[in-house]
């Protein structure tokens, strides 16, 4: 199969008008020594109908079990209307939005997005997202040493692992020092954080509801930070909590960062996802990423374009702020969808999640060791002896119980992070509590 | 066409204008230079305390598709910076060489004034460029 | 057009939530009191999007040629596949045995890409152009720490993206850039000059943001590696050369290519796209971690990588993006791979000489997969932007424009290859046209576009009072 139209007959005719008489004199600027003299070893190519399946085959080589599984990749339902916008290809196919004339469609969009994200989180300005939570917390860290001309990074060890192992990639790069701060009770520890901040402390970075699932105390670890005059963020990784929590623009945060997929991506094996980022109103010079902004055309109509793009790489290449290009257009436009349909009932969706996870946790309490408090959102951690051989067992029964901790936390062996979405029926949620009992 | 170039100013091969007074030096982009960037949008200023180096980056100017930078045209302590741009970054184009100055320095060295340009020798230089 | 906050009407709903089964437990933690979201109906939702999706324009919509970015069609059985729910609905922490599907479909393209690009080894981790690039840059830089050797520059052409100096800033290093010359390529004697034991490397795009291929790359790879430097190739422009000449062959030391260029997954107004790396052998351990790998007949994450730079995002990449990319490799196969580029030089050089009897084109040679024309000597001052303009009038998307910056306003085209010469056609006659619009009628030129839903927009007042928000 291929997607060339021209006909060998166009394909001369091309040729003769250009002046050259094979399409090998194309590509004469290439050095012989270089070109390739045998064909590239790849499989042949097939047919549409061939493909399918091929392609049917290896996803049925995947197992769908029901899933207990969180850890900053959560499955939540996905209202059909969503997947019916983004599969409209005057998206999908579509560019970044450098002509706003032509795409008032997708500016619009982003522009709701960032209202939506700024009236979560409680923040004055929404960017149009970042690539993932991740990439979206490691790109804090330049913001905090920009901001302060400070170079060391106070990170809760109570963030995502992954998260964190991002931050210092990027730190790294930046000669940035980190110091991660434990945890006590499956929060972070604020009497070692309180010892560890000093007058280089550029930022301070937490995760709430953290990767244990508990939330954290955000107003008391902001003051914290801010008697230190660092900057202070704070990481949502599961956003469904935003219903229902109070917005972390209320208990001090000066920049909100996140993982948005909860909002009508699907889980995916990781990706796509979408990097939600949110600052107060000083911070929107140094914010990274696309802004859309509202304005007026030559007839007065109001539009929407992107703007303060002179912070941006394109313009002020190595002074930029940041080097991202891009941004997850379509999954912000997916989440943006997902938040206009579930609108305010994405408090009940948060309140179900809050109700399924705690019934589990209260049913386990009875005879598991739970190793922290009730104070967490959809997901807490459980002690379960012998717990390889008691996850064998769950998989055989079709259930995912959980994600291990261990190879995250040694010091956490046997220990489970299980989570309950909205999606969990109170059958499945009692055959887990069977199988792990 | 531009405004004249007041004949009390020196400037710089940048557009840069600077106005010595006593031992403090305020300076800005001529209006030439703000006709070049079109409509300014942002301009980014130093903080109070930064020692300036002659020649060397002092602020952004920010016009929608540009980010240029301003350069120091005397060596010096950043004293003051012009708040007003923060709001108004149009006093810039409105008003390159009054409203729209951008920082004042305490000079260090008097003499790289004089190695600036006279407003007649900027006038003929721009005509040239 | 009003928002959705504009139509939202108070006890409305597009979604209804069940019942809780369980108990409804007390909730122990502080709660915020309001949540302002819209409150629609799912007609609303649905008429508000599908209006919106009216007021954009993808490539399912028209020619697209906009240089650099390589719109080309993106093929609607990988959209298909990509959204079956075995692939959709796995967890990325999920067992290995229960993912071997996943894991088998990453492990072949990141054995694709090798082949493809001449690398001996490829992560699938960065999830855009710019991110592989920032991650192709810090493994250079670890390369050198682990060595011992303080090397603190790194060298960019002066006809580079705008990512290329801004990743080598972001890691510390400081920037020189090179020169290009009356050719278009790199200026080998201001690359000697330069060259000094502090330099780590260069980054070069090849074919360049000229459409051009350098001539001199192979002795560019030698004066580097000479000096102990490594060779970065930004991969942008992968298209033009795909099934004809490997990079790793030519001598780069590090490639990012990108999957929603070269591989035809969808750009989605920017994004999710997908920008795996490939390196050589010698910079293998500095990968982020972690790979793909096969252990006897199974599939399995590696997380071994010695010396790696560490993570760039959390879990594997862009897993959906590289089941496109995956379903497109084998779909068109080995002989397609090399038919893309063969078609998208065609179809380049084909408009190229048709266009640059009507428009200025400095750099007049056989082109890759895109060439850049200007306005120099546009009657009546009609500039670069206002051609864009009148093009969307005429249901065309424009061209890059005023990229590369050293050509004074740039209009850069790319037609790839799955454009048919009857396209191609009608956009060159609209180029001649409105050439013709701008020496009698230069003001409908400079007001357009007229036929779109708002006409040129005030960027300045936009940016001096950003209104990044609707208000509450």
């Amino acid at each position: 199969m291929n997607f060339i139209p021209n006909t060998a007959e166009q394909r001369r005719d091309m040729l003769k008008d250009i002046g050259v008489s094979e399409i090998k004199d194309l590509f004469k600027d290439i050095p012989e020594s270089i070109r390739l003299k045998t064909p590239l070893k790849l499989p042949k190519g097939m047919s549409e109908l061939e493909l399918r399946r091929a392609m049917s085959e290896l996803a049925d080589k995947n197992k769908q079990l029901v899933s207990f599984q969180g850890a900053g990749a959560y499955s939540h339902f996905i209202p059909a209307v969503v997947n019916h916008i983004i599969s409209r290809s005057e998206f999908y196919t579509a560019y970044t939005p450098y002509q706003p004339e032509l795409s008032q469609g997708i500016l619009q969009a982003i522009f709701e997005y960032q209202t939506m994200i700024c009236r979560l989180t409680g923040m004055a300005v929404a960017n149009a997202s970042m690539y993932d939570g991740a990439s979206a917390l490691a790109e804090t860290a330049i913001i905090c040493k920009t901001r302060t001309k400070r170079n060391e990074l106070i990170i809760s060890k109570t963030i995502h692992p992954e998260y964190r192992e991002t931050v210092r990639t990027y730190a790294n790069a930046n000669s940035m020092k980190v110091v991660e701060v434990d945890f006590e009770e499956g929060k972070t520890d604020m009497k070692k954080l309180k010892s560890l901040i000093n007058e280089n402390t550029a930022g301070v970075m937490i995760q709430s509801p953290n990767f244990f699932g508990m939330v954290e105390d955000v107003k008391a670890i902001g003051n914290i930070a801010h008697e230190k005059n660092s900057v202070f963020v704070v990481c949502v990784n599961e956003a469904t909590s935003l219903a229902l929590l109070n917005p972390p623009g209320d208990l001090g945060a000066d920049i909100v960062v996140g993982e948005g997929q909860s909002f009508g991506n699907a889980v995916n094996f990781g990706g796509p996802y979408l990097g939600i980022m949110a600052v107060k109103s000083d911070f929107v010079r140094q914010i990274p990423g696309r802004l859309v902004g509202e304005t007026t055309d030559t007839e007065g109509r109001k539009g929407y374009l992107l703007t303060l793009q002179a912070r941006e790489q394109h313009i002020r290449r190595e002074k930029a702020t940041s080097n991202i290009c891009s941004n997850e257009a379509l999954c912000a436009l997916a989440a943006g969808v997902y938040l206009a349909a579930t609108g305010k009932k994405l408090r009940d969706i948060a309140k179900l999640n809050y109700y399924n996870s705690h019934y589990l946790y209260n049913e386990l309490k009875k005879h598991e060791k739970i190793l922290f408090g009730n104070d967490f959102f959809n997901e807490f951690v459980v002690k379960i002896n012998g717990l390889d051989e008691c996850f064998e067992k769950a998989v055989k029964s079709g259930i995912i119980p959980g994600v291990k901790l261990e190879r995250f936390y040694p010091e956490l062996k046997d220990c489970l992070l299980v989570c309950a979405t909205e999606t969990a029926t109170k059958k499945q949620l009692d055959k887990l509590l069977e199988v792990l009992g | 066409m531009a405004k004249e170039n007041p004949s009390d100013n020196r400037y710089t091969r940048e557009h840069e204008w600077v106005k010595v007074e006593g031992s403090i030096a305020t300076m800005g982009i001529t209006d030439v230079a703000q006709e070049l960037l079109t409509d300014v949008v942002f301009v980014e200023l130093p903080e109070i305390g930064k020692k300036a180096e002659q020649m060397k980056p002092l602020c952004v100017v920010e016009s929608v598709k540009s980010a240029s930078d301003v350069f120091a045209p005397v060596s010096g302590e950043v004293v003051e910076v012009n708040d007003e741009l923060k709001n108004h970054p149009e006093l810039v184009n409105q008003d390159a060489f009054n409203k729209g100055w951008m920082v004042k320095l305490k000079v260090k060295d008097k003499d790289e004034v004089n190695k600036l340009m006279t407003a007649e020798e900027y006038d003929s230089f721009t005509k040239e460029s | 057009m009003k928002t959705i906050f504009e139509i939202s009407s108070s006890g409305r709903t597009a979604v209804e939530i069940p019942e809780p089964e369980v108990p409804e437990e007390e909730i122990v933690l502080e709660q915020r009191d309001e949540l302002n979201l819209p409150e629609v109906s799912e007609i609303d939702v649905i008429r508000h999007y599908t209006a919106l999706s009216r007021r954009n324009f993808g490539v399912d919509n028209g020619f697209y040629p906009l240089g650099s970015c390589t719109m080309k069609y993106n093929p609607k059985i990988n959209e298909d596949v990509s959204r079956f729910s075995g692939f959709t609905t796995m967890h990325p922490y999920s067992p290995e045995k229960l993912v071997q599907g996943n894991l088998r479909i990453m492990y072949e393209l990141q054995e694709y890409l090798k082949e493809i690009l001449g690398m001996d080894a490829v992560t699938l981790q960065p999830a855009a152009g710019a991110h592989g690039e920032l991650t192709g840059v810090m493994i250079i830089k670890a390369y050198f720490e682990s060595r011992g050797e303080k090397r603190n520059k790194m060298l960019v052409a002066d006809s580079a993206h705008g990512t290329n100096p801004a990743s080598v800033s972001l890691c510390g290093f400081e920037l020189e850039e090179v020169k290009s010359t009356s050719m278009g390529e790199l200026d080998l004697d201001d690359l000697k000059n330069k060259m000094s034991k502090d330099v780590a490397g260069l980054m070069l795009t090849n074919p360049n943001t000229l459409g051009l291929f350098d001539r001199n790359v192979v002795k560019i790879a030698e004066i580097l590696h000479k000096n102990g430097s490594l060779l970065y190739c930004d991969g942008a422009n992968m298209n033009a050369n795909t099934g004809i000449a490997k990079p790793g062959d030519i001598g780069y030391d590090v490639i990012h290519v990108n999957l929603h260029k070269t591989f035809s997954t969808p750009h989605g107004c920017g994004g999710p796209g997908s920008g795996p790396v490939g390196v050589k052998k010698h910079l293998a351990d500095f990968l982020p971690a972690p790979m793909v790998a096969k252990s006897r007949e199974e599939y399995v994450l590696d997380y071994r990588i010695r010396k790696s730079i560490g993570r760039m995002k959390a879990f594997y990449g862009n897993f959906n993006v590289m089941v496109k990319a995956y379903a497109y490799i084998r779909a068109i196969g080995a002989e397609g791979i090399r038919a893309v580029a063969e078609n998208a030089v065609l179809n380049a050089n084909y408009m190229r000489v048709k266009l640059m009897k009507h428009y200025h084109l400095q750099y007049n040679r056989i082109c890759q997969h895109e060439f850049v024309l200007s306005d120099e000597g546009m009657p009546n001052h009609v500039t670069t932007l206002d051609i864009a303009k009148r093009l969307l009038d005429y249901g065309f998307h424009p061209p890059t424009i005023y990229f590369p910056l050293i050509i004074h306003g740039a209009i850069m085209i790319e037609p790839n290859e799955t454009e048919s010469k009857e396209t191609m056609d009608s956009f060159i006659d609209t180029m001649i046209g409105i050439r013709e619009e701008a020496e009698k009628n230069p003001d409908l030129v400079k007001k357009a576009p007229l036929t779109t839903p708002v006409t040129r927009l005030d960027g300045v007042q936009a940016a001096r009072n950003p209104k990044l928000c609707y208000p509450c």
